[in-house]
């Protein structure tokens, strides 16, 4: 069971949480103006990488709220979490840990 | 190819078993092949083996990272069975079971085929309609699948406890000519007959890139033993499909979990069949050896790690002793992790891609196994005809464009 | 009853206490502390159990959780009986009741041993070569011999009643293993403010210092500074914990403990656990988990009597018991001498020690010749005799690798050692990597992933003085790294702890793969696991026929996949696939270690997780009134909710049709407290509803109700149910019983994370209210009594309007719309008041003939309206249109969750299943749910199916059966008939408009 560090909550064990898919895939402004290819983008295909994934959990049993997290999908290991809104943080230099 | 029989077993005893062969070659890549399959499990080697034997393309490679057989094949809990309730899935399975009736004899390989029957049992009045949808469905399919009370299902297999239980059975949904097979001996069985057909496996061969020509199509792929060149590239790394396709800039419709699976120690023939409960999550059966084979769901976050949570297995085993009390006192004796990759609408896509030459066939989630002959033989097709064959026209991946999905879990739905 | 090969004293059983047990039926002697397998080794038995697929007689391998053949049951009544149990680790207590497994008519005469006549026919993988004609017989015929001859023991038959809990556990150092290594190392995290648990597997705690009879350490003998130093954890407030398995490491520190609690127990009380669950999150783990000692393959080396050699000292030193008169040594290094010696000391005879060694150097060896005993250089086993146990064995000088000519020695036990195995298990399951040592010939503990350090043999730190320096000095930095973070680290005053140990030290000398015996290598039976009968020859003809990964190795042998998962095969294992193919072990690579470490009882994952524990149940405040009334009960989802409310002798479909009767014409009273609830608040409140629901919600007036539909944002209908304004900014949502959590996830992620600039706060309220259904064109007289502050007035109240006030004393939200299309009201009220008031309306209704009614009536009255139900009608492959809800899509709404998913192709298609009536031709034939329609049912397989049936009900109303249907192209088949095709023959249908009863809502208008 991992632990995880709620930014707002600081760290729990993984049972208090949901994951949410990936993180960053920002719902369109004005959906009817994409096309069905970029709306199925949108709505279906993700980036599934194997190494570190930028992607939402929510703290259900906690505070209830959702945050970002990048996590590496070999290791299972967070690199980071932080909350909705900020940007991906650039974590080049850091290894997982 | 050496012939596999009760007479040659004899006959080999007497020399000490020193005159077989490998079951398989050892090969380097050729520069080039007409084909390249990228994942050596049950469904790339089938698709292999069907290219070989149906359309009679054998200047075939089928290249793997590891051992093959070695991912999900090789890690899964064996279960067969085709009663999937839309046309297009019943098909796709059917045709599967159909091929693994014959496949023993097919690749001179005993895969240990057990048509032990599958049942999949209602515990609350949504189950009960959705089995019956099932029932009614696979009947005009022409495929097997009976509704049974839960006497009659307790009549099937005596071990079930079917009252004194939170969510007591109401009946279920029986598949005979469902089962299991031996999951190593089918990859084995489709390597050796897909080797002796001119198939080069060539294994501890990870491939690197995809090389796509100045029309977009593609040329072959880079590996860890250097470029190899195709005109044709078939994707059938089951888990892995997102980061190969990435090679060739294509984005899926997919996500990768952890799924886990575990085996009780070895005990005398005590489960008759395969039972399954998708209301409480757990499946059960017991292998030829004596293992209560069991697994469930997937773990709840993607992952590549290839293995899951401790809670996820508590809450299994929660579900097997509810289901069969008496094995509370039967002990685990190995849990263990596969990666499945997952569709929006958990069916498979078999099709082509955006990319000229490249062909996909993943997405199966956690029920790939036994599909494999069904879908390595139409993703042959697909391959060899660069068309689908009519089983796999629906599995494209312009479906989730279009909004055609063909939703197995969703259509189980949940209860209101 | 002590047993004749148990020595005058020594030994750490209490010669005070005999027990008497049985094996196999027949009655025997022991002591407290000893090990079913020591007991039985003391009354000389050595036959304990039958290999897997050939039936070979077989005795014990070891003392430890690594034995692969003593297997037994162990029984105490019929429910509590447990197979495939390591004699090994049964403690010995009054009564115990065991037996051996997996033979035929007896132990001694096993009609299955017939099977090592057939050897030759049956190596590794024979059955994926044959057994395929003809078609079908595997199933029938081969399959089921193959299984009766496989598995081991028998598995129980009665539900399990032992209870099993299930614990959490925080601590600064978790130390696993509690051998020398593991002591010092909880000493010296002991002597920090460390918060310390140590475990063991074993019954008691001291690994290797509880049979080390000649070692002292600080100048006092081993078992004595043993007790001293566990004296000195204690005081220390360490957690000791005994007969505690750590059987798997999980990510971030979290360890699996199994704690066996009653199992050794002659009657175990009725408030113990059987088996105890923990979940320990350690800041830092020092795994101690020492080293297994190798067998060494050579023909018929399974034979009973032949064991492995360190384990047989355990058996002398521990327990008091010879394994035997006299035996011969077949080592690869100094752990035989060590043996030899102290079995010499303890009055067995040494025949011979065989030496893989050309020249065995150092003290043990000088230490053998000066005992007298025969010891033989550069010499092998080549093969042993006797049936039920060993009473012989072949000698041979070894040169350039071949064996010479064999020498008979007579001897009634075989003790070998090849060397010792480091316990790399946990470390590999915590994703360390392992590196290949060459010079210890041993996989040692690489670099590390989780915050862990190993310490003692299982780092290949192998004797006594080494694995007590090394186990402290893990113990300190474990302390410290896990103290580092803590606000005032108190780190030990004294420093850094030494040991005086005198003990003399066994080398490190081993042999991996199979030993030389010149005999013809296709024939001879050299076990490399024995408990599933691999041989090497087994092994070297899968390398033959292209197995050449260890893992095709491992799967088509077998090898290291029987329940010791290993522990005694796998190096041997990839000793011989290295020289067949003549790659180096590290480049063959090695299995994969998986939890758990031992097999773990499938009780202690479920714990009380059972029945009515299974899940948690929920029910409503009314719920104990329907009991006592007598309600039949179904499950949805947690909940459980009334069915029906039978009168006496009543069945369901009386009970329904009356039920329906009094709805229609009289009232009936419905606790609908299960329906989801979300209070929706804030200034853009009304906003929010826009984009999450299809509807509009701008212009709904406060006061007023709106039936609400909600999407995926893949166009499939999600959710609906009935919303009420009570404010500008305030919404009070309901949802399906089943979708109330789904819900409130979907609309917190679309408010946090897409538009978390809308001033809207959700809160989850299902268990704040009550819902008491009051429906019938009475309804609205058996309120008016009970209200207080409401109009009920058509005029003040129309249908689908909300208001607020009070009723029967309580605060309520009247909600007047009814789901049985008749006058209706849904009193919400607190739920603490849920029951009296639902008393007080039951009170107030009786004059005017009230009826309970449970959701079966629900479901008949709302299909009577063709109201679906979401996750019955629909099945996540419906769009609004499809189940005749286009008219609650805001067709000028730009945009709400779903709406782009609307407009592709597939919604478009003119063969989308629609929802429609269906009436049977014979009112009285009640279809099936479920069913199929079809256009011609007559025709051949596959049939083309048109769509299915959703509901089905007896209207007792209408009198006559109704249903509910999804048709492909359904409103255009409207006033036509369609087939529904049973196994028994078609029933004819028409379809007809899905709205059966009060079309024109004339009713609802009251």
């Amino acid at each position: 069971m991992l632990i995880i560090s709620c930014p707002w909550c600081g760290e729990r064990p993984e049972i208090e949480f949901v994951y949410g898919g990936e993180a960053h895939i920002a719902r369109p402004a004005d959906p009817s103006a994409l096309s069905d290819q970029e709306w199925a983008d949108f709505l279906y295909n993700r980036t599934n990488p194997k190494g570190t994934h930028a992607e939402r959990w929510r703290h259900i049993h906690g505070c209830g709220r959702f945050f970002n997290a990048v996590r590496d999908t070999v290791s299972d290991f967070f690199v980071a979490t932080y909350k909705p809104g900020e940007p991906r943080p650039d974590l080049s230099q850091d290894d997982a840990k | 190819m050496q012939t596999f029989s009760g007479f040659n077993l004899l006959r080999r005893a007497l020399g000490g078993h020193k005159g077989w062969q490998p079951q398989w070659r050892t090969p380097e890549p050729k520069a080039e092949y007409d084909v390249i399959i990228v994942g050596a499990g049950g469904h790339g080697l089938a698709c292999a083996y069907y290219l070989a034997k149906e359309h009679g393309i054998s200047n075939v490679a089928v290249i793997e990272r590891g051992w093959l057989g070695g991912g999900n094949t090789g890690r899964n809990t064996t279960i067969v069975r085709s009663n999937y309730l839309f046309d297009e899935s019943a098909a796709l399975y059917e045709h599967a079971v159909k091929l693994w009736e014959g496949l023993s004899a097919d690749l001179n390989y005993n895969v240990m085929y057990s048509a032990r029957g599958v049942l999949m049992l209602a515990h609350n009045h949504h189950d009960v309609q959705s089995f019956k949808r099932h029932v009614h469905s696979n009947r005009l399919n022409g495929v097997d699948n009976e509704w049974l009370s839960a006497e009659e299902c307790k009549a099937f297999c005596p071990p079930l406890n079917i009252s004194s239980m939170r969510y007591p059975i109401l009946g279920g949904a029986l598949q005979r000519r469902g089962g299991t097979a031996r999951h190593d001996a089918v990859a084995w069985g489709f390597a050796r007959a897909a080797d002796s057909r001119g198939v080069d496996i060539i294994q501890n061969c990870e491939v690197t890139g995809i090389r796509r020509g100045p029309s977009g199509a593609v040329e072959g792929v880079e590996t860890s033993k250097g470029f190899i060149g195709a005109k044709k590239i078939g994707v059938s790394a089951a888990g892995h499909t997102s980061v190969v396709m990435a090679m060739a800039g294509v984005r899926m419709p997919l996500e990768s979990f952890p799924l886990q699976a575990l085996v009780s120690e070895p005990v005398k023939p005590a489960f008759p069949t395969v039972v399954m409960s998708n209301t409480i999550h757990a499946y059960i059966s017991q292998s030829d050896k004596g293992e209560m084979v069991i697994g469930a769901g997937t773990d709840a976050y993607t992952s590549y790690s290839q293995r899951g949570a401790l809670h996820i297995t508590t809450h299994t085993l929660d579900a097997i002793c509810e289901l069969v009390p008496q094995f509370r006192r039967l002990r685990m004796l190995r849990n263990w992790g596969g990666i499945v990759d997952v569709t929006p609408d958990r069916s498979p896509i078999i099709a082509k891609t955006p990319v000229p030459g490249l062909y996909v066939n993943c997405g199966w989630g956690t029920g790939g196994f036994k599909a494999t002959p069904g879908s390595g033989h139409v993703f042959a097709h697909t391959i060899a005809r660069d068309e689908p064959h009519p089983i796999n026209a629906p599995f494209t991946i312009e479906r989730f464009r279009d909004g055609f999905l063909i939703d197995e879990a969703a259509a189980a739905a949940v209860a209101h | 009853m002590s047993g004749s090969f148990r020595t005058p004293s020594g030994g750490r059983i209490d010669r005070a206490a005999p027990l008497a047990f049985r094996f196999d039926g027949t009655t025997y002697g022991g002591y407290a502390g000893d090990t079913l397998a020591s007991a039985l080794l003391a009354n000389g038995v050595h036959l304990l159990g039958r290999s897997f697929k050939y039936h070979r007689p077989r005795g014990l391998l070891s003392a430890g959780s690594d034995e692969p053949n003593a297997l037994v049951e162990v029984k105490r009544d019929a429910a509590r009986v447990t197979p495939n149990l390591r004699a090994t680790q049964v403690e010995l207590y009054e009564g115990l009741d065991a037996a051996s497994q997996n033979r035929w008519p007896s132990l001694a005469r096993d009609a299955g041993a017939v099977n090592d006549l057939f050897a030759p026919f049956l190596p590794a993988g024979f059955y994926y070569k044959t057994f395929m004609w003809p078609a079908g017989a595997w199933k029938r015929f081969y399959e089921p011999k193959i299984r009766a001859m496989a598995g081991l023991g028998k598995a129980p038959t009665l539900p399990d009643p032992d209870r099993y809990t299930q614990n959490y556990a925080h601590c600064d150092v978790l130390v696993i293993g509690a051998g020398p290594a593991g002591i010092a190392a909880a000493l010296a995290a002991a002597a920090t403010s460390a918060r310390v648990i140590l475990v063991d597997e074993q019954a008691e705690l001291g690994g290797s210092l509880l049979a080390a009879p000649d070692a002292t350490v600080d100048t006092k003998p081993a078992t004595e500074w043993l007790a001293d130093a566990l004296a000195e954890l204690t005081a220390a407030g360490v957690v000791l914990m005994p007969r505690t398995t750590a059987f798997g490491y999980f990510p971030h520190n979290m360890i699996a403990l199994a704690e066996r609690v009653t199992d050794h127990l002659a009657a175990p009380g009725p408030d113990l656990p059987r088996e105890r669950l923990w979940q320990v999150r350690a800041g830092e783990v020092v795994l101690a988990t020492g080293a297994l000692e190798r067998p060494l393959v050579f023909p018929e080396n399974d034979r009973p009597g032949i064991l492995l050699a360190d384990s047989a000292r355990i058996y002398l030193t521990r327990y008091g018991v010879k394994p035997g008169e006299r035996a011969v040594i077949f080592t690869a290094g100094d752990s035989g001498y060590r043996t030899a010696l102290d079995l010499a000391a303890g009055g067995v005879a040494i025949a011979a020690i065989a030496d893989l060694r050309a020249a065995p150097e150092g003290e043990w060896p000088a230490r053998a010749l000066a005992a007298g005993i025969d010891v033989r250089p550069s010499t092998v086993v080549t093969g042993t005799s006797g049936r039920l146990r060993v009473n012989g064995v072949h000698l041979a000088k070894v040169k350039n690798g071949k064996a010479g000519l064999n020498e008979p020695v007579a001897c009634d036990t075989v003790l070998m050692s090849g060397g010792w195995t480091p316990s790399v298990h946990l470390f590999s399951q915590s994703r360390g990597k392992l590196a290949w040592d060459e010079t210890l010939g041993a996989y040692l503990p690489g670099q590390s992933v989780e915050r862990e350090r190993s310490a003692g043999a299982c780092r290949g730190r192998y004797g006594l003085a080494a694995a007590l320096a090394d186990g402290y000095h893990a113990g300190e930095e474990a302390a410290a790294a896990a103290l580092k973070g803590a606000k005032s680290p108190t780190r030990s005053t004294v420093a850094s702890r030494a040991f005086g140990v005198v003990a003399t030290e066994t080398g490190t000398d081993g042999f991996i793969g199979a030993t030389p015996h010149g005999r013809n290598p296709a024939f001879a039976k050299a076990f490399v696991d024995w408990q599933n009968d691999v041989t090497a020859k087994d092994i070297t003809l899968a390398t033959r026929e292209g197995f050449r990964s260890i893992e095709h190795v491992k799967r088509y042998t077998t090898t290291g996949m029987a329940t010791d998962q290993g522990k005694t095969s796998n190096m041997n294992a990839l000793g011989i696939v290295s020289e067949a193919l003549g790659t180096s072990v590290p480049k063959i690579g090695l299995t994969t270690f998986r939890p758990p470490f031992t097999p773990t009882t499938f009780g202690i994952f479920a714990g009380i997780a059972r029945g009515d524990l299974f899940d948690p149940v929920r029910v409503t405040p009314i719920h104990g009134w329907a009991e006592a009334r007598g309600a039949v009960f179904e499950p949805v989802s947690l909940w459980k909710r009334a069915l029906y409310f039978p009168n006496r002798g009543e069945d369901m479909h009386a009970a329904v049709a009356r039920e329906c009767k009094a709805v229609r014409t009289g009232v009936g009273i419905f606790d609908a407290s299960t329906l989801g609830k979300i209070e929706v608040v804030g200034a853009d409140a009304a906003e929010f509803m826009n984009r999450i629901y299809t509807n509009a919600w701008t212009k709904l007036a406060p006061g007023r109700l709106r039936y609400g539909v909600m999407l995926r944002e893949d166009g499939f209908v999600m959710d609906d149910g009935v919303v009420g304004r009570l404010a500008p900014d305030r919404f009070h949502v309901t949802t399906t019983t089943g979708g109330a959590a789904r819900v409130l996830a979907h609309m917190e992620d679309y408010l946090q994370t897409e538009w978390p600039d809308l001033d809207v706060w959700l809160t989850s309220t299902t268990e704040q209210w009550a819902v008491i259904a009051v429906q019938g064109p009475k309804s609205r007289e058996v309120l008016a009594s009970l209200v207080e502050g409401i109009d009920l007035s058509k005029g003040a109240m129309p249908n689908m309007s909300v208001a607020e006030g009070r009723i029967a004393g309580v605060p309520t939200r009247l909600f007047r719309l009814s789901f049985a299309g008749e006058l209706g009201f849904e009193v919400n009220v607190p739920a603490a008041h849920g029951r009296a008031v639902w008393e007080a309306i039951f009170k107030a209704g009786e004059p005017f003939g009230i009826t309970p009614y449970g959701t079966e009536t629900m479901h008949v009255l709302r299909a009577e309206k063709g109201y679906i139900i979401v996750g019955q009608e629909t099945d996540g492959t419906a769009g609004p249109d499809d189940v005749n809800l286009g008219w609650a899509v805001g067709k000028n709404k730009k945009d709400f969750v779903g709406k782009r998913s609307l407009n592709r192709a597939a919604f478009f298609m003119p063969d989308r299943k629609q929802l429609v009536g269906l009436l049977t031709r014979d009112p009285k034939v009640v279809l099936e749910e479920g069913a199929q329609l079809v256009a011609d049912p007559g025709a051949a397989v596959p049939v083309p199916m048109l769509g299915h049936v959703t509901s089905a009900y007896m209207s007792a109303t209408l009198g006559r059966s109704i249903a509910l249907a999804m048709v492909k192209g359904g409103r255009s088949r409207i006033g036509r008939t369609l087939h529904v095709p049973m196994p028994k023959g078609a029933i004819a249908v028409g379809v007809v408009d899905p709205v059966f009863y009060d079309a024109e809502g004339a009713r609802l208008d009251v």
